[in-house]
Parts: structure tokens; sequence; C-alpha cells
């Protein structure tokens, strides 16, 4: 186990390292400097500056250099925020993002998981129709058009949950960013549970277990839905990345104060030291949560060899 | 089943004809897409409001029926039947360009690689699974950073640029497959080069996977170029596009629903047909991929 885990993370740093070399080739190649203000500067200052920040040094050092700060977890200066650095509007924006993040999975892997186990043991019925109708729509429905949906729904009109913002410690302004932002992913697990149920329910060993007797319950909670489970784990590598690109419009529909916003804000201010360093962090989280999700699936799957 | 392996090349386009035309809802579903089309494309001529003229005597008049908004006007009083119009012709035009693009790069980078074989095929692939790993958006993103935004040749250029890793996959299986038949080995004994292999005997024999894959691939581009318009890194005002437009709606919406629904309605609308018609094709075009 511990040699496939190695494996793994062996396969996922060549991954990192192209999108930091991606990284550090964008912050060079963009046009104008960071210090290219309205008013330049004299050149001595000018010549000052860059020996601080390393420019005047050759680019195979200042790789070498970009590579150990972000190794740090330090992307330089943002060239928007002119006093803050990129590390500490990541990190001022990141807590929100994850809990947000978070929840949504959590919700739609409960939500999800049930509902589909429902459809599939109600296979055929009003309940099945009814839930996949309802799955269908839940896949196509952007997020941008669900979330103000929303508002326009349970804010605006019924006045029981606040229509944007952020309170911590106050739930109810989540609820409706994290519905928004699971909905696709109950759709889509939804899908993904009542088909691989199905399958499962229909192979020999759950009729050798129904010809031995055990009870229904017996059979779905421990023969049938574990295996039934392998393709949501594989799905979950996909589902941070779609977690992760969602956040961006949900904290936009919802005001909140994550840090999407500042990958969003970003790059319509052309700020690329904050834009690399957002997609830095958030490639590192989705390979990190592709490779939990690998490591799950060859835990359960006794077929998979760790040797 | 005799039958079926022995089928002539023109049999194959007639049975899936059969076999989508069987399916109702799929018909239905591109006949609409054909009239949005045709809407999209001839509205904004046939209508005298441009998508940017102002209306200073309708600032965001509601829908009114046989008025002269019928569905109302934005905050500038702009007419939003014309502008989601327009909007939905940016954005199909984006959609197909970049369905386009990704088309052509994922055809030819599968092929190649599937028909290489051996390292360069091993080097090809790997630089895919290297790509897909990254979330797609974040590409799209710097590249929107890089260039001027507002530019819709960029914007369909890097949206297609990162939609061809899918289809790169698919066709180098089948190129795998195809490679291994009789007629190819045939038409290679009797010296027919690369370039004609790929372009005479393989691509064809890709097109119903291609065509079902682009069908499918067409809705995803005008979702990903809508997205990008609503986070304001695609297309620019005063120009619309169905994610500026719901973008718009979404900001108007407390005192102006209808800026909202229209545009919002439209995207629905319009890639829950896509997908209608893309599920078909797939299911008629490539039976081996029809769910049991």
């Amino acid at each position: 186990m511990l040699a496939y885990a190695a494996r793994r993370l062996a396969a996922v740093l060549p991954t990192l390292l192209v999108i930091v070399t991606l990284a550090f080739v964008v912050v060079r190649l963009a046009p104008g400097g960071p210090f290219d203000a309205e008013q330049s500067l004299p050149p001595p200052v000018k010549a000052n500056l860059e020996r601080v920040y390393g420019l005047d040094q050759p680019l195979g050092r200042q790789y070498l250099h970009y590579l150990a700060g972000v190794a740090r977890g330090d992307f330089g200066p943002s060239m928007k925020y002119r006093d803050l650095s990129v590390q500490a509007l990541i990190t001022q924006g990141l807590p929100v993002s994850l809990i947000l993040g978070l929840a949504a999975l959590a919700v739609a892997l409960a939500v999800g998981v049930s509902l589909g186990t429902w459809a599939a043991l109600k296979r055929g019925t009003a309940v099945d129709h009814g839930i996949m109708s309802v799955a269908v729509l839940g896949v196509a429905l952007p997020g941008f058009v669900t979330g103000p949906l929303l508002v326009l729904t349970f804010g605006l009109g019924l006045h029981w949950l606040p229509v944007a913002g952020w309170q911590p410690g106050e739930p109810r302004y989540l609820i409706l960013p994290v519905v928004t932002l699971a909905l696709p992913l109950i759709a889509y697990i939804v899908r993904l549970v009542r088909s691989s149920l199905l399958d499962v329910l229909q192979s020999d060993y759950i009729r050798a277990a129904r010809a031995r007797g055990l009870g229904n319950r017996r059979i779905i909670w421990r023969h049938a839905l574990p295996p039934a489970m392998l393709p949501v784990v594989s799905y979950l590598g996909p589902a941070t990345a779609f977690v992760v690109t969602g956040s961006l419009v949900v904290e936009t529909v919802f005001g909140l104060p994550g840090s999407g916003r500042y990958l969003v804000e970003g790059a319509i201010n052309r700020d690329y030291t904050l834009v690399m360093g957002m997609v830095i962090v958030y490639g590192v989280i989705t390979l990190l949560c592709n490779l939990a999700a690998d490591l799950i699936y060859g835990w359960l799957d006794p077929r998979i060899s760790h040797a | 089943m005799l039958e079926e392996h022995g089928r002539a090349a023109g049999g194959f386009w007639r049975q899936a004809w059969q076999r989508l035309r069987r399916n109702r809802l799929a018909l239905f579903a591109g006949g609409l897409i054909v009239v949005v089309i045709l809407a999209a494309l001839m509205g904004p001529h046939l209508s005298a409001v441009r998508y940017d003229s102002l209306d200073w005597e309708a600032i965001a008049a509601p829908p009114k029926l046989g008025g002269a908004h019928w569905l109302g006007t934005d905050r500038l009083g702009r007419d939003l039947f014309v502008r989601t119009l327009y909007g939905l012709r940016i954005s199909l035009v984006i959609g197909l360009l970049a369905s386009a693009v990704s088309l052509i790069i994922g055809v030819l980078w599968g092929t190649i690689a599937g028909y290489s074989g051996g390292r360069t095929d091993e080097l090809m692939m790997r630089a895919v699974d290297v790509l897909y790993s990254l979330p797609y958006l974040f590409i799209v993103i710097i590249l929107m950073t890089l260039f001027a935004r507002g530019s819709l040749i960029v914007l369909f250029v890097a949206i297609g640029a990162v939609g061809w890793l899918t289809i790169a996959r698919i066709v180098r299986g089948q190129t795998l497959a195809l490679k291994r038949t009789e007629f190819v080995d045939a038409a290679r004994a009797i010296g027919v080069g690369p370039g004609a292999m790929l372009w005479r005997h393989i691509v064809p024999n890709l097109a119903g996977t291609i065509i079902a894959y682009a069908t499918l691939a067409i809705p995803q581009m005008i979702l990903f170029e809508s997205f990008l318009s609503f986070l304001g890194l695609g297309v620019q005002e005063p120009l619309p596009s169905l994610g500026n437009l719901i973008n718009d709606g979404a900001r108007e919406m407390q005192s102006a629903a209808w800026m909202l629904l229209v545009p919002a309605g439209s995207l629905v609308l319009l890639l829950v047909c896509f997908s209608i018609v893309g599920d078909a094709l797939r299911d008629a075009l490539d039976p081996r991929e029809r769910p049991s």
C-alpha cells in the first residue's frame, strides 16, 4: 500500500512541475513589468527594486528562486494590491472557500448516495422516474443559473434565507451557496450510484446471498452498497475539480469573501502573480484530492494490486 | 446479427437515421435548435432595433405582449429580446468555432498517436494525461489573463484549445482498433502512405463518433463561454452574450426578474436541447456505446 501511494505521488509530481513552470513562464512573459507604474521610476531606483526582487538575475536562477518560493508558499507580491503579498490574499480567502467546498462535497455525497440508492431500490416506479428526471435537469443547469434563481426564490421571494454575504459562525449564509454548488454534483452522483447499484444487485454473489436466506436489509447494507460505491470514489477527483471551478461562480453570485473571487478579480485586473499563485494553490488542491481518491479506491478495491 | 456485420457503408447511415427517427424527443429538440439558430442568425438583421440602441422612453420596462419591447428592456433601455437573440448568436458562434478547433486538434492528435503507436503514442497520450489533471478552466483563465479580453478570437481559441482532450482519447482508442483491421493492412500493402491512410481510411471510419461527440461538445463550449462571460472574463459589454446577460440580470433581479429569466431560460433551453440531441446521436451513430 505504501509503495502504491508513493508511486501515485510520483505520478502527480510532473503535473505539479508543469503547473509551476507554466506559472513562471506566464508571469515572466506577461507584457509589462511589475514596476511599470504610471510615472516611470528613475533608472537607478528601478535597478535597485529589480535587484531586491531578483529580477536582474539570469532566468535560470530566477526560475529556481521562484520554485523555492513556491515550495515555501511564497508567490511574490500582488501586482494590484501593492501592499499585500499573494500569500496573504490567499490565506485570507482560502478558509471560506474550503468551508464552502467541503460542505458542498459532503452534502452532495450524502444526498446523492441516498437518492441514488433509493432510486435503484425503487427501480421503474414513480420515485425512480421523479429522482432521475430531476437529476437530468440538475446536470444541465449551470451554477450561474441556479444560484440567482435560488436567491430569487428563497431570498427575495420567500425571505427565508439571506440573499448574499457572509457572517462567520452563521450557517444560514452558507445554505444557498452550498446548495448551488452541490446540485450538479448530486445529480451526477445519483446517476452513478443508481446504475452501479443496479449492476451489483444483478451479480451472482448477491443471488448467492439471497439463496443463503440473508435479509434484504443486510444484503443491501453489507454486500451490495460497498462495492457500488467504487464509481463514486473514483468520481471524487473530478468532483473536486468541479467544486473548485464552481466555487468561482458561487463566490461571485453570493458575494462570499473566498479566494475564488481573488482569482476572478486577478484575471480581470491582469494581476499575474495573484492569478498564478491561485492557479498553483487550486492545482495542488485538485491534484491532492485526485491522489486521495485514487488511494481510497485502491484501498477499497482488492483487485488493484499494490505491489 | 450477420447483416449487422456485413452492412454496406450507406447502410450504416441509413440505420443510424432510422434509430434516430424513433427518438421523438430528440427530433423535437433538434427542430428547436434549428429554429433557435435561424432566429439567432436572421433575427438581428430583421429587427430595426440594434443590440446596443437605447430607448430612453422605456428604461427597465417589464415584458409586455404587443408592446414595443415584448420581452422588456434592461436598465439602459436596450431591448432584451434583440439582445438575447444577439447573445445567442455570439454564444452559438463561439460554441461552434470552439468545438471545431477542439475537434481538429483532438482528431489530429488522437489519430496520429493511435496510428504511430510506440513511443510517439506514449508521449502524446502522456501529455494529454498531464493536461487532463489540470482543471481546464485555469488554462483558459491564464490565457484570458495574458491576452486582451474582449477579443472573440482569443476566446474561442482559448476554449477550443482546452476542449480537445476527451475527443483525442476517444479517437486514439478507435484508431488503435481500426489499425488492426484487414482493410488497413490491405491499404498498407498496396503502398498507401501514413498521411493518405489517416485521411482516406481512418478518419472517415471515425465520422460517426466524431459527429456524436461534436454535438455533445457544442453545449459544453457554450456553457464554458457563458461561464467566462458571467465572470466578466469572456464577451465584454456592450456586446451581449448569454453569460453576461445573465450576470446583468442577476444584478437587477430584485426589481426586474425578467432580466435574469429571459437569458437564463434561453441558455437552459439551448443546453437541454443540445444534450438530448447529442445523446440520441451517440446512441444512433455509435451503437456500441449504447447503454443496454
